[in-house]
């Protein structure tokens, strides 16, 4: 494992007397692409602006390379930011806007002119030195953005929500270019979204947060395969969460019917939160399921059908290439694999705070 | 069809512009170039060289220079506070900055008459406080004065315009790539105003040149501008040719000074004219 690179200890900060974040810990290793993921509201941003030295904690340490950077301005930090609404210089040219940072650095003119053409390269938007910014589209300047954080070499580059604005293609031909540019560069990114596709498809560390707390951290296989609780579950992807018992070891009771499942350590008549994912749900005939239920809905998603299917009083979400009727009988099957059980927070505040020790 | 439709719509401006304006300007320009006889001549335009009006003239470029400065001056550090405040009290300042503008103009250069007058308000506190008494009335100084708190407004607004159309995002990817708070102000704040700070200089500039009111009225006929050498052509010699030619003088320089000043705010990329 590479070493961390920033570490982030005790964060506290609250605006106006609201508390945004709390106690946050939270480390970065070198060369990692680390999403922060959470709705609006959540602490991302101001965890990213306080990586960036645009806030200061009211209360923690921000170590970065070894060093205590918490009290260092943003001009002396060295790392640089790409923000959502591209904050590019109006009144100046494409390259002019890309040589500001080397130009403070008191750069070379030939270094300057051969960054900008390096950095135009990467962002395929070569040759583009001329042009005003006014004359771009939405992407263009998202990447000229990059290309300008990225001549000055940082060790981190934040990314703060910096698709948000585009429309849904370009949106996902960015990722992968963003994937690309990682790669090549070789250094660490910092991204925060609410988006948990682009999540999944960049990162490999996911952080997800929820009012001011960090709920599980993990690769994006873990927090979709294995969400900490009912809200990851629910934030990452679409899930069925449903009340259940844990009876002893490796069995749960679902809607009065008993699920084997892989879970242990829960106790025996324990409540739980039970997360199986729509796409885990197998719908079989009736007399082969271990629940039989009614097809409710039926919507065609592209690549699968969107079913709806009532049972025992729960209205199930399935995902399923086979298209079921509406009103057609169907009975209900689940892998023991595909069960994920997890504990029930005992109060509204300890569902924020639970995975945070 | 709907285009010409559209096109009325201007009508009645574009009788506006040609009996206000265009007409005006022809009269001027008859006026101008023709003697009380009728015919052709220089004379009335060329009459600028001499002295008594090019000393107007000069005095009027140099106390509407000296105007122009002094409300740069002042406006933009306050345009710059004025953007710092919180969006709240920022209505209310730029609403106290522009109350005095709801007076009537002449009220309120008599209101400064009363003001700086030998037995007037500021003396006779400045006498009980024992220091010496203010004599400015009837100078360039209390033309200037006057003028400055005039137009002042007319330099702020527009200067505070450009300053909060400039993105917080923007100040902070300067911040982000390095930038000092001087090279953020060099660099951004001012390339990012130049087109407010020009138009600001237009609209102080080129009634401070053409002004004759102020003087006339806190300038006691000492203070002779060339608006004031214009006013008696026409009102007390009734010589519109003479009145006329100046005019045609003074319009040439004002036109010349925006001209100046719009190629000044193209450099800076933003400009609004």
């Amino acid at each position: 494992m590479s070493k961390r690179l920033i570490d982030l200890q005790h964060i506290t900060k609250s605006f106006d007397g609201q508390m945004v974040l709390d106690d946050l810990n939270l480390y970065i290793r070198e060369n990692e692409f680390l999403t922060l993921l959470g709705p609006s509201g959540c602490g991302k941003t101001t965890t990213l602006r306080i990586i960036g030295g645009f806030e200061t904690p009211d209360e923690g340490t921000v170590i970065f390379d070894g060093k205590d950077i918490t009290k260092l301005a943003p001009n002396e930090r060295q790392l640089n930011t790409v923000f959502q609404k591209y904050a590019l210089f109006p009144h100046m040219s494409i390259a002019e806007n890309i040589a500001f940072g080397l130009k403070i650095r008191k750069k070379s003119k030939a270094y300057i002119e051969d960054k900008i053409k390096y950095a135009l390269k990467l962002v395929n938007l070569d040759g583009f030195e001329k042009r005003s910014i006014n004359s771009l589209s939405g992407g263009q300047q998202q990447r000229i953005a990059i290309a300008r954080a990225i001549v000055n070499e940082p060790k981190v580059l934040l990314l703060d929500e910096p698709l948000g604005a585009l429309d849904l293609k370009l949106r996902q031909d960015m990722q992968y270019e963003l994937i690309r540019l990682k790669n090549e560069l070789g250094i660490t990114f910092v991204y925060v979204t609410h988006d948990q596709e682009e999540a999944l498809t960049m990162s490999d560390t996911i952080v997800v947060m929820n009012q001011g707390y960090i709920q599980q951290v993990g690769t994006p296989q873990d927090i979709y395969n294995e969400p900490i609780n009912a809200f990851v579950a629910d934030f990452i992807g679409e899930s069925n969460i449903i009340n259940g018992t844990m009876i002893e070891d490796r069995l749960v009771k679902i809607l009065d019917v008993k699920f084997p499942c892989v879970d242990e350590g829960f106790g025996t008549n324990t409540p739980v939160d039970v997360v199986i994912r729509p796409e885990d749900v197998v719908l079989v005939s009736p007399e082969q399921g271990m629940l039989e239920g009614d097809v409710t809905s039926l919507i065609f998603k592209g690549v699968h059908w969107e079913i709806e299917v009532l049972a025992n009083g729960y209205e199930w979400l399935v995902q399923t290439t086979q298209m079921h009727p509406v009103g057609s009988h169907v009975g209900i099957l689940v892998d023991p694999f595909n069960i994920q059980i997890m504990n029930k927070p005992e109060s509204n505040d300890e569902k924020a705070v639970e995975s945070d020790a | 069809m709907r285009n010409l439709k559209r096109q009325l719509l201007a009508g009645p401006y574009l009788i506006w512009m040609i009996g206000f304006i265009l007409l005006p300007v022809a009269v001027i320009l008859y006026y101008a170039f023709t003697t009380t006889s009728g015919s052709f001549t220089f004379l009335n335009v060329s009459s600028i060289t001499f002295s008594v009006h090019l000393k107007a003239l000069l005095l009027s470029l140099k106390l509407a220079l000296i105007c122009t400065i002094i409300c740069l001056i002042l406006s933009y550090p306050l345009a710059m506070i004025l953007n710092g405040m919180k969006t709240k009290s920022q209505g209310f300042v730029v609403f106290i900055f522009i109350l005095p503008m709801w007076m009537n103009f002449m009220l309120r250069i008599l209101a400064w008459k009363m003001l700086l007058s030998n037995n007037g308000v500021i003396n006779s506190l400045l006498g009980t406080l024992g220091l010496p008494k203010l004599d400015i009335l009837n100078t360039p100084t209390a033309v200037v004065f006057c003028m400055v708190y005039d137009f002042l407004p007319f330099m702020i607004l527009p200067i505070y315009n450009a300053m909060a159309r400039i993105q917080a995002d923007t100040i902070e990817a300067a911040r982000d790539l390095g930038a000092g708070t001087i090279t953020i102000f060099f660099k951004i704040i001012l390339p990012l105003t130049m087109s407010g700070v020009v138009s600001g200089i237009i609209m102080v500039f080129v009634p401070a040149l053409t002004s004759f009111a102020v003087s006339d009225l806190l300038g006691g006929g000492k203070v002779l501008l060339i608006g004031n050498v214009i006013e008696q052509a026409f009102m007390q010699e009734y010589n519109w040719n003479l009145g006329s030619g100046l005019s045609f003088v003074l319009m040439i320089f004002v036109i010349v000074s925006m001209a100046l000043m719009n190629s000044r705010g193209d450099e800076g990329g933003t400009g609004v004219w």
